[in-house]
């Protein structure tokens, strides 16, 4: 941001920083099989691959963007415990300048935006980006709560973000289309893509993500609700086979056996 | 006390989804005893409203003051708030949309409200307030006790047997002062596609992958969507690769569907994919490949070319 200062005939331009703050989820590899333990009462972490959630990591690409072309810093900050710091590093590596992470289970969507709010709220960021949803619990309302508890307008899903000063330009998609809005920082976002392309991170940005700062804060609050157990789908009965001679058959079948027609 | 239902309107009428969530909002006031209140946002005569009663509902607030049309979020979530406030509302119930999770996340941040998403089944209410909700984008439940005061729920599309009645209910004006909440943010323009049925909304589905070839393909599919009266929908890299609108895109990263019926056209099955259309009642699928993961998660296969097998389907249905 440029802010204009005009003292007798002389105008001094100052070149403040935009402040970025990207809220990443570490959630289970897209690809991974769900099983849970403990009599059911446990999500079974045996085997499984963490990433940044898939969503988070198209709003953080889009913050490493606007780092590039506006003045901007960027700060990464994770509600978990200390197994997702291969996420935080790797979000350090694809371009954030530093990061936090609240020390804590990320277990409601209330939780964590309380905890994000709480640690935002007196530290004027201008944009606070995070994805559409987690891609565990897929409850996408984060954004939403976070925006509602520092007094921002919050947005989702936003598929295109321009910023010129304070003046933002973006899209969000409705149903059946989209939208495009103007706003102004400071404000929240939820987003998707094509806001930006995923970024792999390169070895160097890897190395140096090695000595930027990471925060660790215990968390303030608590959560408001608890899971107490959890449940696979029924398996599913075998797929009835139809030839491709006889296709229209199907139509019947629909009427009359599957009654969906 | 009362359950609150914020609903959307589409042309004047409640969406589909939104009487979902009357209905349900209706058996969970039912079962503790309560009055089932029905909020509406924007313009639709007093007539429509009031079938709301129909599904449960003993009342409607009706909120149509002018600065209210551009579905401005942080006005839409303030006349939910003072809402909920006034009617003391311990539960509040929407159906999952891009527009209620967001006015919805707000209320409930601002009433301090757990909210539980994609809720697929009545609350337990014997002891505490459990629900039943699909996680991992359909892979997986959980049952969550909310323990917070108010309660927030937004409802899976599908999920409860819709019960009509005949009853209506009365309707009434609300103002809510939301004049210093409009100006955050204007929308200069709104692209829609026209005439199409709205994808989360619909009960039937038809759905193309890459092994539609291209976007000058899609006749075939188009033709069977239109006499079957469904939506279109398509696998992320046909929207990837511009084939088809980017709200089309269902899946773990795009929308996620729960129709009577889901008909996946040269779509290979990927987990990613399965994970946003799993939870729909019946899935058929046509493929060319009989290896195809998508067989498995399949209740209806036809192995065999697309282009072959689609226009006799639609020529099944305009003989029906
Ligand atoms: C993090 C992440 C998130 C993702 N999210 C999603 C998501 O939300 N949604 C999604 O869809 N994908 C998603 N994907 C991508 C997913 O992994 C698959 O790549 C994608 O679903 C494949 O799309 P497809 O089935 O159209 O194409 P393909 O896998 O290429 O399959 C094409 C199919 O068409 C068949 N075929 C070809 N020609 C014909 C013909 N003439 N007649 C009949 N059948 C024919 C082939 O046998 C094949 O099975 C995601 C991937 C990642 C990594």
């Amino acid at each position: 941001m440029h802010t204009l200062f005009r003292i007798s005939k002389v105008t001094i331009l100052i070149q403040t920083f935009m402040k970025i703050l990207v809220c990443i989820s570490s959630v289970p590899d897209t690809t991974s099989k769900i099983s849970f333990e403990e009599n059911d009462t446990k999500f079974n972490k045996t085997g499984i691959q963490y990433i940044i959630g898939p969503y988070d990591d198209y709003a953080l690409a889009r913050a490493v963007e606007l780092k590039e072309t506006h003045a901007a810093t960027v700060t990464v900050l994770n509600v978990g415990l200390a197994d997702s710091e291969p996420q935080i590093r790797k979000a350090l590596a694809i371009g954030a300048d530093d990061a936090v992470r609240i020390d804590a289970e990320p277990t409601d969507s209330f939780f964590v935006a309380n905890e994000i709010a709480n640690y935002a709220k007196d530290k004027s960021f201008d944009l606070i980006l995070m994805g559409r949803e987690t891609t565990d619990y897929n409850s996408g309302v984060v954004h939403g709560m976070v925006g509602e508890m520092l007094g921002m307008p919050s947005f989702s899903p936003v598929m295109e973000l321009n910023i010129d000063g304070t003046a933002v330009k973006l899209s969000k998609e409705i149903e059946g289309g989209k939208e495009k809005l103007e706003t102004s920082l400071p404000c929240v976002m939820g987003c998707q893509e094509p806001i930006a392309e995923w970024k792999i991170p390169n070895m160097r940005g890897i190395m140096g993500a090695r000595t930027k700062p990471l925060q660790v804060i215990a968390p303030s609050t608590g959560s408001l609700t608890a899971i107490e157990k959890y449940e696979l789908p029924p398996a599913k009965g075998a797929c009835k086979m139809i030839s491709a001679e006889d296709a229209g058959s199907l139509i019947a079948l629909l009427q009359t056996e599957a009654k969906v027609l | 006390m009362s359950v609150l239902i914020y609903t959307e309107l589409a042309d004047g009428q409640y969406k589909k989804s939104s009487i979902e969530a009357i209905n349900y909002g209706s058996k969970v006031a039912a079962q503790l005893g309560i009055s089932s209140i029905v909020l509406a946002i924007g313009a639709a005569s007093e007539a429509d409203l009031a079938k709301a009663g129909n599904f449960g509902s003993t009342k409607v607030l009706h909120a149509a003051d002018a600065n209210l049309v551009a579905e401005n979020i942080m006005a839409y979530s303030k006349v939910l708030i003072e809402t909920a406030k006034s009617q003391n509302a311990s539960v509040v119930v929407s159906a999952k949309s891009a527009l209620a999770d967001a006015v919805m996340a707000r209320a409930a941040g601002a009433l301090q409200a757990g909210l539980v998403g994609n809720v697929v089944e009545l609350p337990d209410t014997t002891s505490g307030f459990k629900v039943k909700r699909s996680i991992f984008s359909g892979k997986a439940f959980a049952f969550t006790n909310i323990t917070s005061d108010v309660k927030f729920l937004a409802i899976k599309k599908n999920v409860l047997a819709l019960e009509e009645g005949t009853a209506s209910a009365p309707v009434e004006k609300i103002s809510v002062d939301t004049a210093n909440l409009t100006e955050s943010s204007k929308v200069t323009e709104t692209i829609k596609a026209t005439g199409t049925l709205s994808l989360p909304e619909a009960d039937l589905v038809v759905s193309g992958g890459r092994g539609m070839k291209g976007p000058e393909h899609w006749q075939p599919l188009l033709d069977l969507a239109e006499a079957l009266g469904a939506a279109t929908a398509c696998s992320k890299p046909v929207s990837d690769l511009d084939w088809r609108p980017h709200h089309e895109h269902v899946g773990q990263t795009g929308v996620k569907v729960s129709p009577n019926l889901y008909i996946a056209c040269g779509i290979s099955g990927a987990i990613q994919h399965l994970a946003g259309v799993n939870s729909s009642k019946v899935i058929v699928v046509i493929n060319k490949d009989p290896e195809a993961p998508f067989f498995k998660a399949a209740d209806y296969g036809i192995v065999g070319d697309v282009f072959d097998v689609l226009p006799k389907l639609t020529a099944a249905v305009k003989a029906m």
